[in-house]
Parts: C-alpha cells; structure tokens; sequence
C-alpha cells in the first residue's frame, strides 16, 4: 500500500503545500483553516509547532508562534486538533513541522507514536541534522512508520544532496535562497533559477518541494517546473492576518 | 579537555544546525585545529596578546580579602586587558582565523557588550567591517559599551523578540548567518555548535596557562586549592579552568547568577534549574518547560543572563569535577561594593559573582584561592550608582 505522501506524488499535476502556524491566530483556528485549505484543494499540509526560539524562521513565523504560544498552544492540543484535520481527509498528508528540542522533551519515540496515532505523515525538524538522524533517529522513525524531508540549500553539495535524497522518506524540501522564510520577492531571480535546474538534473529519487519566500501564482507555477510542488507559509500566514486566508489560495489556484 | 569529533564532551555539545548553516560550520570544524596549532598564526596571536592586550594580565594577591576571609586569594586581572575584559583573546584569536579562512566580514552577539566591543576592537584593527546583535534591554543597561562599539565603528543591530537579551541577541546573529553564510560569525563564548565550544576554549586557555605559571614562577606555589570564576555562556570558567582540570588536587568552581532567588522565577540559574535540551546549536543543559520551550532568564548581569551554558561547562558540572554555585542579583551587588572598597577595585557585575563566592564557601587559612577577575566595571556604573543610592 502507498502511503499519503507518494500517493500525493504520484499525481500528475503541480502541488500546493501550505504552512499554518498551529494556535494562530485563535488557539483553536487550525482544524477550521485546515478545512478550508482541504475544500480549496490544497495538496499537503504543514502544521507549524510554535517554538520559543524558532532559529530557522522568518520574522512573520516568529510574530506568528509567539501569537500562538501565548494563547497557549501545546504540542498535546496540535496532536488533538491534527486528529480533528485527519478526520476531514483520510488522504491528505500532514507534515509537522517543528524544532528538535520539542522532540526531546517529549522524548523522540513518544513524540514518533504520537504523531502515528493522530494522523501525521511526515516531520520537518530543521535543526536535526542528517548525521544525527542517521546515527541517533532513523530505526524509531521506521519503526512508527513516520517520514521525514531533509533541506537542501544554494550551498549543499552534490555529494550531500545525494545522500539527502538517499536518506529522505519524504520529500525534500529545497530552500528557495539563503534568507529566511518570509523574505519574499515578485519572483525567482536568474541564480535561483539556475540552482532549481541544477537540482532537477540530478534527477534525484525523492520527491522535491521548492519553499521560502514564495508569495505568488507566478512563482507556484515556476516552482513546480523544477521539483514536484511549491511551498507557502510566511505568505499565507500575513494572508490568515488580514482574513484573506481564502482569498489568497483562490488567487494561486484560480 | 577535548571533545570528541562530533563535539560532545560526555552527553553535552555537537552541531545541531540547521542544513543552511552545514556547510559553514563543516569549514570552521575542517580548518580550526589546522590554522590554530600553525606556527605564522600561533606567533602573530602572541604578539598581539602581548603588545596589543597587554598580557600576561597580574596574578594579584588581594592583601585585604586575604585578611578578611582568612585565606589567600588572588585575582587574576582579566579587567586589565584593552577593552577591560577576557572577551579579546578569543575575539582576536578568531579574527586572525577568520582572516586565514579568507573570510571579509563578522558578526558577534553580546550581552554586557564585552565581547560586542572586543570584536568590534579586533575588526577596526584589522580592518573588517563588523555587526553586532545586542538585545534592546542590554542596550538600555550597557549603554557605554554600545557607544564604544559604534565609535569603533560596528554597526550595533538590536534584538527585539523574547526577553531582549543574549539569547536573543544571538538567535538574530545565527539568523543573520543563515542569511549571509559568506560572514564569519565571531561567537563570544563556548557556546553555539561544534567546533565554537572547542575553539574558544582554547582561545581562553591563556588564562590558566598563566594562571600556573605565575603561581609557580613569582609564588613559588605548584597548584591552587580553588579556581573560581563565574558564568555565562562559561568562557571565562573554560579558560580559567582548563588547565587545571586533570588535576583533581585542583576544585574548580562556576558560579551562575540567581537573579532575585534561584527559585524566584526570575533567575538565570541554568545549571540547577536546566534540563537536557538544545539550544543555538549545542545540546546542553537548558531552562526550558516540559514542553521545550525556552524560559526567558533574568539576571542584574547582562553577560550571565542566559538560559543556557557550554557544553564543556554542563560537563564539568554533571560529572561533579567541577563546584556549581550560584549569586544572586543582591549578593553580587554587595560583593562588587565589597571588592571596591577592600582592594580599589571595581569589577564588571559578571565577575562580581564570582567574588561572592567568596562568603559561601570555608576556605582554609593555607588555601590558595585564585578567583579569575573576568572584566572590569566601567560599563555597570549607572547600576551600580543606583544600587549605592537605594542604599544610602
Ligand atoms: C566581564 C564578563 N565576565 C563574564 C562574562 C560571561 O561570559 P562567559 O561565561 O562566557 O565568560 C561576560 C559576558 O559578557 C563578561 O563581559
């Protein structure tokens, strides 16, 4: 049997991931963003774990998890609201995305069956490198069946990419420039472009998502000519401020 | 005391960061130990600790305490170094690396503003220009530092999220990094990921050279009982201890800051209130919820108000080779009032803590007692001119 992720793959068309900040704007605000974004047909789902101290985030993320850690946001009410998201769809898959210190507090094998038993596919922990994956982590993510992306940036080498690619379960997450997420221009310039063919020659085995400081119909278009989908978060969550949440994916997906 | 090749000494340390900072992190961790043990750059260094800084810094008996507390002290006048503080000999020592890795532009974090202006001294000297983190409270708190590094030419960038203090100074500074990988990233103490906790231990490792050698060259004395020094990121401890710490003879004492109490919830006490986590790259011990969220630390001392610690310092500690003790706003402020009047000395609030120490343990009258004297006080007037009204 496939899994959600390579059956969202398999599809024959561009895909939308979008970034929501758990717990923002209202504390229980996800499952009902999460609905609209399904009726919207957006193809993946990434929930953002509110962390204190959130390194690999943008200013507009930051604004956004410390809105939500003030309202009092838990892993253990994420855990709750993503059961409340799986029953909508039973085939769209949910990546969390989070910070390694969240992980081991909870502890890494409690957090995995946690994630299984509500519904989660997929994690994104920035701050846990390859090495530490491999060496520390790998077993128990099988184990629980959860999956996970590896970043790649302008400054990976080819020789890691391939081990990126070989060490994935999920996507690979290829950041868009060095800045961070938020950081967003009218389009790709020509270095970006040239690095997204570079990666596209690799022709590497996972599936690939292009994200940070993607904001509009153009560059989701552009994105999915080089890897397999586009990734929207800081854009989306300015869009949720303003109330324009709905509006904002009619645009990309119009 | 080394790290093992991930970095970890014991369960404390190792790169956790993320995929955009890999490659910077694996070219300081490939280069470090090459650049640092060559022969041009081992030279150049000492000239200018020498000529430059001003070292070897005294090795001070402190005739009065010696007195008062019955024992032998002395103070190792890291308050004596340009700049006023230990924060130079790593600053120059890894701008001379930054310069051999090629590298054309710095940053740095600071809390009390040392290591901000030790940097900003090290990149007017040579010539690179250079950005500071500080957060908005230590703005406010350190303003005479912030005004030597703008005079010396840094551009100072306020943090503004969380408690605006150090930890957030230098969320901004990784941030940036990531921005810019083509920066060097002149991180202030034995903090962030491996290889910076190894590095800049070594670069504060002078102390306790020094430290031995006067000991024995003007005093005649082969080992001290105790070496005391306070912490924040734990630089200052690392260099005053790290010769000494295969020497069991030796007690090696860190002295955190308690803020208003340990247990008053506003207190920067990582090593008693810390638990196992990750922060700014290191796995360490760390004040954060059940959840792993980092709890905003407090302290009067903008250097030591940070929730987290090295991780050779988190070692140190759990395997109990070294003493941790802790001060609290209220008894620094009476141990820096009490070292000026007793010696005519003013230290920095940092080091105050360490000279608090003082009343808390029992020291024996035959005791040597060396307490490293991190920086001086210059930049803490305006505390302390409001600690001596409030008293008066
Ligand atoms: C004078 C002085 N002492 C101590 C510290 C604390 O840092 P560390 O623990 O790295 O020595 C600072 C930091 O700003 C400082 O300025």
């Amino acid at each position: 049997m496939k899994t959600r992720i390579e059956q969202v793959f398999k599809q024959d068309k561009d895909l939308l991931n979008i970034f929501i900040t758990a717990g923002y704007p209202q504390i229980n605000s996800l499952p009902n963003i999460a609905k609209e974004l399904i009726n919207q047909g957006v193809d993946v789902l990434e929930i953002g774990m509110p962390y204190s101290d959130p390194l690999a985030d943008g200013e507009v993320i930051q604004e956004a998890s410390s809105i939500a850690l003030n309202n009092g946001i838990t892993i253990n009410k994420i855990f709750g609201q993503v059961v409340e998201i799986r029953r909508m769809s039973d085939s769209i898959p949910l990546i969390l995305m989070g910070y390694f210190n969240q992980l081991l507090q909870v502890g890494v094998e409690e957090f995995l069956k946690k994630s299984k038993k509500s519904g989660v596919d997929g994690l994104i922990i920035p701050d846990l490198p390859v090495e530490v994956y491999l060496s520390g982590y790998k077993e128990l993510f099988e184990q629980y069946g959860i999956k996970i992306s590896f970043l790649i940036t302008p400054q990976t080498s080819e020789e890691r990419i391939k081990m990126l690619d070989k060490t994935c379960t999920s996507f690979l997450y290829i950041v868009s420039d060095n800045s961070l997420t938020g950081t967003s221009s009218d389009g790709f310039n020509k270095e970006q472009l040239a690095y997204f063919k570079r990666i596209k020659a690799l022709e590497l085995s996972s599936p690939t998502m292009i994200g940070f400081g993607i904001s509009s119909k153009n560059m989701v278009v552009e994105a999915n000519k080089y890897a397999d989908g586009a990734i929207i978060g800081s854009a989306y969550i300015e869009a949720i401020r303003t109330n324009e949440g709905v509006k904002f994916i009619e645009m990309l997906t119009s | 005391m080394k790290p093992t090749i991930d970095g970890f000494y014991g369960n404390f340390g190792g790169a956790f960061v993320p995929e955009m900072l890999h490659k910077n992190v694996e070219e300081l961790k490939n280069n470090y130990l090459r650049i640092l043990s060559a022969d041009a750059y081992k030279t150049e260094l000492a000239d200018l600790l020498k000529n430059y800084v001003g070292r070897p810094t005294p090795l001070y008996k402190a005739v009065n305490l010696s007195k008062k507390y019955n024992t032998n002290v002395y103070l190792k006048r890291e308050d004596l170094n340009h700049t006023g503080a230990h924060k130079i000999n790593n600053a120059l020592g890894q701008i001379l690396l930054a310069k051999k890795m090629g590298k054309t532009s710095i940053i740095a974090e600071t809390g009390a503003g040392q290591h901000g202006v030790a940097t900003a001294t090290a990149c007017a000297l040579f010539g690179l220009p250079c950005k500071v983190f500080m957060g908005e409270l230590d703005i406010e708190r350190q303003a005479p530092n912030v005004a030597r590094m703008k005079m010396l030419g840094a551009e100072v960038i306020p943090a503004l999220s969380g408690s605006r203090t150090l930890k957030d100074a230098t969320n901004e500074a990784i941030r940036y990094w990531i921005a810019n990988p083509d920066t060097y990233y002149l991180i202030g103490s034995v903090v962030g990921p491996h290889p910076y906790p190894d590095l800049v231990a070594r670069l504060q490792a002078v102390i306790s050279k020094e430290i031995k050698g006067q000991l024995s060259a003007e005093n005649n004395i082969e080992n001290p009982d105790y070496v005391i020094a306070c912490v924040g990121g734990g630089s200052n401890a690392a260099g005053a201890f790290y010769h000494f710490i295969d020497n069991e003879d030796v007690k090696l004492v860190a002295v955190e800051a308690a803020g208003e109490g340990v247990h008053s919830g506003k207190s920067a006490a990582t090593f008693q209130l810390g638990s196992l986590g990750v922060i700014h790259g290191n796995q360490t011990l760390v004040m954060q919820t059940s959840e792993g969220q980092i709890i905003e630390p407090f302290s009067i001392s903008a250097g030591l108000d940070y929730p987290g610690i090295g991780p050779m310092l988190a070692e140190l500690l759990s395997s109990k080779r070294c003493i941790g003790l802790d001060a609290t706003d209220k008894e620094a402020l009476e141990a820096a009032k009490l070292l000026t009047e007793q010696e005519g000395i003013i230290p920095a609030l940092e080091s105050a803590h360490a000279i608090a120490a003082l009343e808390k343990i029992e020291f024996k009258p035959t005791d040597v007692v060396v307490i490293n004297l991190s920086g001086r006080g210059d930049k803490d007037m305006a505390t302390y001119m409001k600690y001596v009204k409030n008293e008066n």
